[in-house]
């Protein structure tokens, strides 16, 4: 009796609450940087594509969604000849984000992802591109990988010099 | 002497006085390890292995050394995991790493990198300088290698191999201290035909193979095939790399009696063939396209209007075996010149009746002298001229010996042995690329090459002979174990003959080599064809089936051409688009070795299986399918065992050929891919599993196609691509599949000898000497391409040198020709201009031309 009773008056004070039912999809959620939805890649501060084509977020895909293909320019810079991701198949676990040492590949709240055919599914690199620096801005890995020159290196050794 | 030592806690019978890395390592006792190479010995020059090493049990201090310097005690006891030698070590990658570059992400080698391994054995995470890190600049190697010079970290092991190992000069180091660079003088190709193991050789990416940089795929995204190179004889392990159906990387596969742990760029490039856009794709009837079916059906009646096979020495024994079962053994011919024919058969009768042993590669290595009649190792046997280089270090490495160095003590043994080097006599018309291995570089003109064998083989059954044949026979008969070697390269009977008188006076010591010209010349010759395309010619006119093979590469061009024309219908079974496939009416495209599964005899008669790397297309399944098809042979769908067991109950001489590999059947099936093989869902599949709709077996071999199966320890050693350990993921670790460093594979070396010991000695065959005006021929070898499939390979033809026309200075100005001439080569323009050669014996002209050419050469200046 007093059980039922406690319970009538729990949900008797509830009635004044406020509701936590999102009118979704009028209202639209408002969700953390970090949310882990759709994936995109990044620019370094530049505008160039950040992703260099290492295949690490390929590796490391549980589900084996992500398909890269490099390709390289004239100066040694690698970059994704294309770029693949199946979001039939990403169950956007963020490893690839984790993995990827370049800040290129990176998931945002954007989880609206749902289509009518699996063939929409299929993200190449001109949908996954964005023009900004997602969020790790001012990032350029070309300034620390030590392959292509840039000018935060040292210039190359003169093997004919004797000189300690 | 055998000595007990305890490794991490555990017993073990070793060798005294053998390195102490080696021991460990052959007994699974991993040691981290840089500079040190199995086929290179140890120099101590990276300090990376470095372990604690008691004397005994009465040493409880113990100390700090390198295993790699250490020779084994009886009694001691080593500490691999001790902590202070961790740590040693852990500051040892942490100097090498303070100048590499942070780009594995760029590197092609990241993923198989030794340095990886090992910095992730050692436990080093992050650089705590932040100097800037030292930089050099990058040199253009050529179509095989790329040169990222930041990433050196300066273990030696590219000049050790390519200097000390391989004999090359145009590659070296410069610059002092920490400042070393690897390179040459100038950018350029390296002129060496075994710069490609470079790649491998370099434990991190500072070189790497260019073709796979071109087409790449991280290593464990690439499907592994194990494959057998179809580029010479000798018949090296390959592996393939293959994904998303296209050829990837193609990399050495250790076998311990033949290649061990290098191949030569012809085979490492060579299949790049598979991928050139002249490939076949679909039937086609005098240049327009045509039903699979309607090809079929006129092929058949070609068949029953009996037609004339023609096999080849290109294609695979089963491919060859079903074309004699098609048009029956009456109307199948080789497809060489009957000389050829003749001799290969002979170079098998040979080695069927010599009391001398067979010998493998990896015999030439260990032998203590050597005679090269005729041949030009370099050019038409490349993985057996670097394995003779190292037969020349014995004599140096016995005196070393004598002086109590042992033979695995590198640099010390090139000290000790002052510059000893082995007898080796290389008798060739020709400056040799091995007289700077040989004690005794002779020249003879090629019909006396043969003469001066019979003058060692008189001179070794104590008759009189010339000085030069004295001081050979006295050298060979010396010899522990005497290697003599020759070949078809002269394209001359001759030089084998005198091997064989040679091979009969030394006795059993002697061990033996004959190269034929190509991967299956052996294999061919065994299925007993009558004769070669003269005789081809000789028989009645009727329709021509042509395997795989471009006829214009290996007879006169004028016997193809009477024969093609003669014929009345010519059907071309190929993989390429070559000179005989644009004069045949109807064409079927067939599998290339990269997506056919066959077996191919070498040159010491050892089937191996060479697997498809990938599957064949529905229009060009393998060529023993298709002629199987057009047979009705073997039933609806004819499998690679049915074939091989046809061929058994024919020629039981060749049963053995169905035990180069585990059948089919033997479940369960050994995985192709990797089991990190990433991108599988990338594609709409419609809910489809990965491997969906297509059947994961290989009907044609024990391998499955996807990732599923067997892989690592417990695999077949023919279908098994590498050690596959956890934590060894570069080329570095293959030793870790070796019985001992060097030694055969667990599980014992692939292949199986198929030649039985004879007494019949059959007939000598002698050269006829040509009648008529003009100069004799002497072919020239490239060691970069031979015949149509090497040149279709786009790195191997950008390498391949332009058609050579060497004579005589005295023969030049006979004829009115001087230096740089334009001639005409049998009236045909020539796209070689004279190259005047002192060295050339006088007479001959050396001419780059395909084999079986008419042994004369009209030769006149262009009016």
């Amino acid at each position: 009796m007093i059980g039922i009773l406690s319970s009538l008056m729990r949900i008797g004070r509830m009635l004044g609450a406020k509701t936590q039912t999102r009118a979704y999809p009028e209202e639209k959620p408002v969700l953390p940087p970090r949310y882990r939805a759709r994936i995109i890649l990044t620019r370094d501060p530049d505008g160039q594509e950040r992703c260099v084509a290492c295949n690490l977020c390929a590796a490391v895909c549980p589900v084996d969604c992500i398909d890269v293909v490099k390709a390289e320019t004239e100066d040694g810079h690698w970059y994704p000849e294309t770029f693949r991701i199946n979001f039939a198949r990403c169950i956007f676990c963020g490893f690839c984000e984790e993995a990827c040492p370049t800040s290129a590949i990176q998931l945002t709240p954007d989880f609206e992802l749902a289509d009518y055919a699996r063939s929409s599914l299929i993200y190449d690199k001109e949908h996954l591109t964005i023009a900004g620096e997602g969020k790790h801005p001012g990032y350029r890995y070309w300034d620390i990988a030590g392959k292509a020159k840039t000018e935060a290196e040292a210039p190359p050794v003169d093997v004919r010099d004797l000189l300690p | 002497m055998t000595a007990r030592v305890e490794l991490n806690g555990r017993w073990f019978d070793a060798t005294e006085g053998r390195d102490l890395l080696s021991t460990c390592l052959e007994n699974g006792v991993d040691v981290p390890h840089f500079c040190w190479h199995g086929a290179l010995g140890s120099v101590g020059a990276c300090r990376l292995c470095a372990v604690r090493v008691y004397s005994g049990p009465d040493d409880t201090m113990g100390r700090i050394e390198m295993s790699c310097m250490t020779p084994v005690r009886d009694g001691m006891r080593v500490e691999v995991e001790d902590a202070e030698a961790g740590r040693f070590r852990a500051h040892v990658i942490e100097w090498l790493m303070l100048n590499h570059p942070h780009d594995c992400a760029v590197c092609e080698e990241g993923g198989a990198c030794h340095l990886q391994d090992m910095t992730v054995a050692t436990g080093h995470r992050n650089r705590r300088s932040d100097a800037p890190k030292r930089t050099h600049a990058r040199q253009d190697l050529g179509p095989f290698l790329t040169h990222e010079m930041n990433r050196c970290i300066a273990c030696y092991r590219c000049v050790r191999f390519y200097r000390d190992y391989a004999g090359g000069t145009d590659f070296n180091v410069f610059g002092a201290h920490d400042r070393v660079w690897f390179g040459r003088a100038e950018a350029g190709a390296l002129d060496s035909p075994f710069a490609g193991n470079l790649a491998e050789i370099c434990p991190t990416g500072v070189f790497d193979d260019k073709q796979w940089s071109q087409h790449y795929a991280r290593p464990w995204d690439m499907t592994e095939t194990p494959a057998i190179c179809t580029h010479c004889s000798v018949g090296c392990n390959i592996t393939l790399h293959e994904r998303a159906g296209t050829l990837r990387k193609v990399q050495n596969r250790y076998h311990g009696a033949i290649n061990g742990f290098f191949l030569c760029d012809r085979g490492r490039f060579g299949p790049w063939f598979v991928d050139a856009p002249g490939r076949i794709t679909a039937p086609r009837q005098n240049g327009t396209a045509i039903a699979p079916d309607a090809a079929i059906a006129l092929a058949r009646q070609a068949v029953a209007d009996g037609a004339i096979g023609i096999g080849s020495p290109r294609a695979s024994l089963e491919a060859n075996f079903a074309l004699r079962e098609l048009v029956g053994p009456d109307r199948f011919f080789a497809g060489v010149s009957d000389a050829e024919a003749a001799q290969v058969a002979r170079m098998l009768a040979i080695l069927q009746t010599t009391p001398a042993s067979l010998a493998t590669i990896k015999d030439f290595e260990s032998a203590d002298a050597a005679l090269i009649l005729g041949e030009d190792l370099t050019a038409t046997a490349p993985r057996a001229a670097l394995a003779l280089r190292q037969a020349a270090r014995g004599a140096e490495k016995a005196l070393a010996g004598e002086k109590g160095v042992p033979d695995w003590l590198d640099q010390a043994v090139r000290v000790a042995g002052e510059g000893r080097r082995s007898p080796i006599a290389i008798v060739t018309p020709l400056p040799d690329a091995l007289d700077d291995a040989a004690t005794h570089p002779l020249r003879r003109a090629p019909d006396q090459v043969a003469t001066f064998g019979f003058a060692i083989a008189a001179a070794l059954r104590g008759e009189p002979s010339d000085p030069e044949a004295q001081a050979v026979a006295q050298a060979l008969a010396a010899a522990h174990a005497p290697l003599l070697v020759s070949g078809i390269g002269l394209s001359r009977a001759e030089p084998a003959e005198a091997l064989a008188s040679i091979a009969a006076a030394l006795g059993a010591k002697a061990r033996i080599a004959l190269f034929p010209a190509e991967a299956n010349s052996f294999g061919l010759a065994l299925l007993s064809p009558k004769g070669g395309l003269e005789s081809a010619l000789a028989a009645n006119p009727a329709p021509l089936i042509v395997l795989e093979n471009d006829l214009y590469h290996r007879a006169d061009s004028a016997t193809v051409n009477a024969l093609l024309s003669r014929a009345p219908l010519t059907i071309a079974l190929d993989c390429l688009d070559t000179a005989t496939t644009a004069r045949a009416a109807l064409v079927l495209p067939v599998a290339s070795m990269a997506e056919a599964t066959g077996t191919y005899i070498n040159n010491e008669t050892r089937a191996q299986r060479s697997l498809a790397a990938r599957r064949p297309t529905d229009a060009a399944p393998a060529a023993w399918r298709v002629l199987a098809q057009i047979g009705g042979l073997l039933g609806d769908a004819p499998r690679l065992d049915d074939v091989l067991a046809a061929l058994a109950a024919r020629s039981p001489a060749l049963a053995g050929a169905a035990l180069a590999a585990p059948p089919a059947t033997a479940l369960p099936a050994v995985a192709r891919a990797p089991e990190s093989y990433s991108g599988r869902t990338a594609h709409d599949l419609a809910g489809r599993v990965p491997q969906g709709t297509l059947p994961h077996q290989d009907p044609d071999s024990g391998m499955g196609w996807s990732m599923e199966g067997l892989r690592g320890a417990g695999v077949p050693p023919a279908l098994s691509t590498g050690p596959h350990r956890p934590g060894m993921h570069s080329v570095s670790a293959a030793y870790a599949a070796q019985t001992t460093i060097g030694g055969p594979l667990k599980g014992g070396d692939p292949g199986v000898l198929l030649l039985v010991k004879s007494e019949t000695q059959g007939q000598a065959l002698t050269d006829p000497t040509p009648n008529g005006d003009g100069l004799r021929w002497l072919p020239l070898h490239s060691p970069f391409a031979a015949t149509e499939t090497d040149l279709a390979s786009p790195p191997l033809a950008a390498r391949a040198p332009a058609q050579h026309l060497l004579l005589h200075p005295d023969d030049a100005t006979r004829l009115g020709l001087t230096a740089g001439a334009q001639t005409l080569v049998d009236g045909q323009p020539c796209a070689a201009p004279v190259t005047l050669d002192a060295a050339m014996p006088r007479g001959w002209v050396g001419l780059t031309a395909p084999r079986g050419r008419s042994p004369l050469v009209t030769l006149g200046a262009v009016p």
